[in-house]
């Protein structure tokens, strides 16, 4: 099995960030060339959002595998025939699915991914907007009721 | 549920959750493909080069597609499994989809080990594995008489897989016909 | 022999681990002085045991002991004795050893430095700490011990990965381990204070040096982290967002929110039990880190060889660590809130406020790396989250919070007029929408995501250093800065630090220059405005691999810059081809050459970059953490006030 699903025996250290290793570290070095330099762009970015999906976690762009090497190459034709994201978004999805996209889709599915982050934000914010409330309101009625009772122990005192 | 108590349960759902992550494999991905037509393609063929094989071919009928090469050491693992697939009662035909291979070598191959296959196409830059989303060779896949894919195998086949799965499904499908 | 001494200590110090789990807890409930004074003396026997244990295995190491299972397959008779030492912790055991390690020493400089906390505090802590250690001395006993014999012994040994044949390894992860490792003696304080029932300004004081001093390594521990990645994986890459990477970068995310809401619950005696609450998250986070690298449940680059008796062992731990303490925090925590007020518009709010947005941000990184678990759990749909996720959360959330930074350290304590805000922070704010909407037209190709970033740090650093300047007053500047505490120089420095991060992340990001070329030699490929001249190659052995090097001429305006070699190593063990980039690093850009495959006779295919002011991304990392340090010491050595010193003296029962 000179690729297919050998993934990365990983022999490693962990816990550290970046210490990439997968089966080989060589660094992949294609020539490209492109009629212009947006579809460079292009080809670039749609590299890094691209997953190789043989390889433990890296994007097209950073992996040598076989598989990784067919579809960039892949990416380049359809990038030079003018195609544009949305189209090879679609040509990858459609043979391996969503697990290809490393900017996963917005849809049913990924809604709480999206969405989340933001309501604990708003939500966080309204708590905090209504402790400051709370607590600017009770220390006053509780402030008052003492002073009341104070107040009215005195006036007490003075009527005796 | 109090503001007290809610970070406890929600790390003991968290960690619920990770214990079923401990039981899924990462390694298995499941195809877009299922149910949905097989990408059709025309290639040569391997042991009669100057005809092609055609998906249309096997419109029709329920088959196997089977991704392989020579230098691809879990392909050996599976072959005598096709081998009896394919010498069995009421069989279905299996198409070899030679991936990026040398034809000599894979000609070569198949003497010594046999050949349980009715065509070889000769996919030499790997552009229909691409279409079919390959990414683990071998791969198989059963294709329907309407020609819809209806199960994919990453790896190789195992007489398990045969069993539960293949079987049951060309069962139904011949019946449905 | 030494192997087997390892062995002993590791085994004793289990044991000694137990005792100190639960006299000293005893101790402190019936107020035993006797028992709960036992934690020091245990937690010294911890440190030595380790030390032994450790240095044991290093000597295996330095002496090809390949009759030790471990050694024999992280090292090789031809290794070189610095990565013989540092291939101590370039596996899974020698690495949780290490962790072990560097706990004993947390909880030896917890015995050592805490002379003044009440004696049931420092009992409960360090039972808390010693519990967790005698955990993972288990793990390792049981299921991971680096001292297992293999015999017969191999004679050359498998050889340390190539990867980790660097300077990279020998400091990356100690740093990174004392900084995850750190924040449990924060979790011990906050068991301890809930146990006793004492979760107040006191406890945040006592804390916040250790969390300070936690976060420092940890920040070192993650910066190291990246810059070796950029200059060993030939991808020029400096962080990818991989599972093992974020589960660094969340304890550092909910530390950060701690340094913060610490400072408040000190000074103010607010937030208490949210700052209780995150101390316990932040110590969880990284023990579910070392679960995430351990276990095998996400697919990630760094993983080690997994085992699931492995991830379910951390699994019960972390569930049974961290969900006793959230039980406990459930059932002790303060449920009063603290009646001290505080305005909208005050120094709480904008603490509350960091926290809330660190809180999402961390969030946002937990979600996303478990996200295509969660889903696949509960709909078998396989997805994966990448860079483009976190980034635009990052820049979502993370704008805000560049924006509060600026204006957080102007507020006063309870209530600030917003009459009282200086004139300078509209002038702040104008200057650097001005420059950072202006610069980018410098460049040629104008970038939104650049003017947002230079806006963004140039605001932090403008308001920061008008903060300072407004501690002054006219004719007596060097008095009054004298007279500044170092604290606020440190928050300052940890300040600035962001904004350098944020121009540099947002600058390199966007006019980084990516050629991949084929060039022979003799050829010249000129990228943004340098030119690089390649001379060819000549072989070039090493220690314990071969290579070949490359040869680059890098000039601007016909002026000699730089002599670049990089190189494709094949280590002699294992067969690996290795990239060595090479770079010339400066403030202002980073120049990389990277050799690919050789194409034909004398031409080779080559990746050239030109990064500018990449540097900014780690210096302003190195200046936060040089601020948490500052402010680290500040709280350290500054004597307790007498009347204070008083009232935290006697002890309650």
């Amino acid at each position: 099995m000179r690729r297919a699903i050998v993934i990365a025996a990983a022999v490693a250290v962990g816990m550290g960030p970046a210490m990439l290793l997968s089966a080989s570290a060589a660094s992949t070095v294609e020539v490209v060339s492109f009629a212009t330099p947006q579809q460079e762009n292009l080809y670039r970015k749609m590299l890094t959002e691209l997953r190789c999906l043989v390889c433990a976690n890296q994007s097209l762009s950073d992996s040598n595998a076989e598989l990784a090497k067919d579809l960039r190459g892949k990416v380049q034709k359809m990038v030079a025939h003018g195609q544009n994201r949305a189209a090879i978004v679609a040509y990858m999805t459609n043979r391996y699915g969503e697990y290809i996209l490393y900017r996963p889709r917005f849809s049913g599915a990924t809604l709480l991914l999206w969405v989340s982050p933001l309501l604990l934000l708003l939500l966080g914010l309204a708590a905090a907007v209504r402790l400051v409330a709370r607590k600017s309101s009770r220390s006053e009625t509780a402030y008052s009721a003492a002073q009341l009772q104070k107040v009215g122990a005195l006036l007490k005192d003075e009527l005796n | 549920m109090n503001r007290f108590t809610a970070p406890l349960w929600v790390f003991l759902s968290l960690i619920v959750l990770l214990g079923v992550g401990l039981t899924l494999n990462p390694r298995e991905l499941p195809s877009p493909l299922l149910g949905k037509p097989a990408p059709s393609f025309a290639l040569p063929r391997l042991l009669a080069p100057q005809q092609n094989f055609s998906t249309a071919q096997m419109q029709g009928q329920v088959w196997l597609l089977n991704v392989w090469a020579s230098w691809c050491a879990a392909c050996v693992d599976e072959h005598a499994l096709l081998l009896r697939l394919a010498r069995a009662e009421r069989a279905v035909p299996i198409v070899g989809l030679n991936y990026k291979d040398d034809p000599a070598q894979a000609s070569a191959w198949l003497q010594t080990l046999g050949n349980p296959y009715a065509y070889i196409a000769v996919d030499r830059r790997g552009e229909v594995s691409l279409d079919y989303g390959v990414y683990g060779v071998p791969e198989t896949y059963l294709i329907d008489q309407a020609g819809r894919v209806r199960v994919k195998q990453v790896g190789p086949l195992t007489a398990e897989i045969v069993e539960h799965s293949l079987r049951p499904w060309i069962q139904k499908l011949r019946e449905e016909a | 022999m030494i192997a087997e001494l390892g062995q002993f200590a590791l085994s004793v110090a289990l044991v000694m681990a137990l005792l100190q789990a639960a006299l000293p807890l005893y101790g402190a409930h019936k107020n035993i002085p006797a028992w709960m004074a036992a934690a020091k003396p245990l937690a010294y026997s911890q440190l030595f045991l380790l030390t032994a244990a450790f240095a044991s295995l290093t000597y295996c190491f330095v002496t090809h002991d390949f009759s030790v299972a471990y050694v024999a397959t992280h090292s090789n008779r031809s290794l070189p004795l610095l990565y013989r030492i540092s291939g101590v912790w370039g596996g899974h055991e020698g690495s949780l050893l290490l962790w072990s390690l560097i706990l004993a020493l947390w909880g030896g400089a917890v015995a050592r430095f805490t002379r003044r906390m009440p004696a049931p505090m420092t009992a409960r802590a360090l039972a808390v700490m010693a519990m967790i250690g005698g955990g993972f001395l288990a793990f390792i006993l049981f299921t991971s011990n680096p001292f297992t014999r293999l015999l017969p012994a191999p004679l050359v040994g498998r050889d340390l990965n190539p990867l980790l044949q660097d300077i990279g390894l020998a400091v990356h992860p100690p740093m990174l381990y004392i900084g995850y490792v750190g924040f449990s003696v924060v979790f011990a304080f906050t068991i301890a204070a809930l146990l006793g029932g004492r979760l107040d300004a006191a406890w945040a004081r006592w804390s916040r040096p250790w969390c300070n001093l936690a976060w420092v390594f940890l920040t070192l521990g993650i910066t190291l982290g990246s810059w070796w990645a950029y200059y060993e994986l030939g991808w020029g890459g400096w962080w990818f967002w991989d599972p093992v990477e974020n589960a660094s970068f969340m304890p550092w995310l909910a530390g950060t929110a701690l340094l913060h809401s610490l400072a408040a619950t000190e000074k103010r005696g607010v937030f208490k039990a949210w700052s209780a609450l995150l101390a316990v998250l932040t110590f969880s986070l990284s023990l579910l880190g070392a679960f995430l690298v351990r276990s095998g449940v996400l697919t990630s680059v760094h993983a080690f060889a997994t085992d699931p008796a492995r991830g379910l062992f951390v699994l019960i731990f972390l569930a049974v660590i961290c969900g006793a303490s959230l039980a406990l925090y459930a059932w002790r925590a303060p449920r009063r809130v603290s009646p001290v007020r505080f305005a909208l518009l005050s120094r709480e709010m904008a603490l509350l406020l960091n926290n809330i947005l660190l809180g999402a941000l961390c969030f946002s990184v937990l979600l996303g790396t478990l996200y295509p678990l969660l889903l696949e759990a509960v709909s078998g749909v396989k997805i994966s989250v990448g860079a483009p996720y976190f980034n635009f959360m990052f820049a979502v959330i993370g704008a805000p919070l560049a924006v509060c930074i600026g204006i957080g350290a102007w507020l006063r304590w309870k209530k600030h007029q917003l009459a009282h805000l200086p004139r300078s922070l509209s002038v702040a704010a104008l200057l650097s929408l001005a420059a950072g909407l202006a610069l980018p037209l410098l460049s040629g190709k104008y970038s939104f995501s650049v003017a947002l970033g230079l806006t963004l740090g140039i605001w932090i650093m403008l308001t920061t250093l008008a903060m300072l300047w407004a501690r002054t007053a006219r004719g007596a500047r060097l008095r009054d800065f004298a007279a500044t505490p170092p604290a606020v120089y440190g928050m300052a420095l940890a300040h600035i630090g962001v904004g350098v991060l944020i121009i540099g992340v947002a600058v390199s990001n966007a006019y980084s220059v990516e050629k991949d070329v084929r060039i022979a030699a003799g050829e010249t490929f000129s990228l943004a405005g340098y030119d690089f001249q390649f001379n060819g190659t000549v072989k070039a052995p090493g220690a314990n691999y071969e290579s070949i090097r490359g040869e680059f001429l890098v000039r601007k305006n016909q002026q000699l810059v730089a002599t670049l070699y990089p190189e494709k190593r094949t280590y002699l063990v294992m067969k690996t081809p290795m990239t060595e980039a090479a770079i010339d690093p400066g403030f202002t850009r980073d120049l990389y050459v990277a050799l690919g495959e050789p194409l034909d006779d004398s031409a080779w295919a080559v990746r050239l970059y030109y990064k500018p002011l990449l540097r900014w991304i780690w210096l302003g990392a190195l200046l936060m953490a040089l601020g948490g340090l500052i402010a680290a010491a500040d709280h350290r050595y500054r004597p307790l006030p007498r009347r204070e010193r008083e009232t935290e003296m006697p002890l309650r029962h």
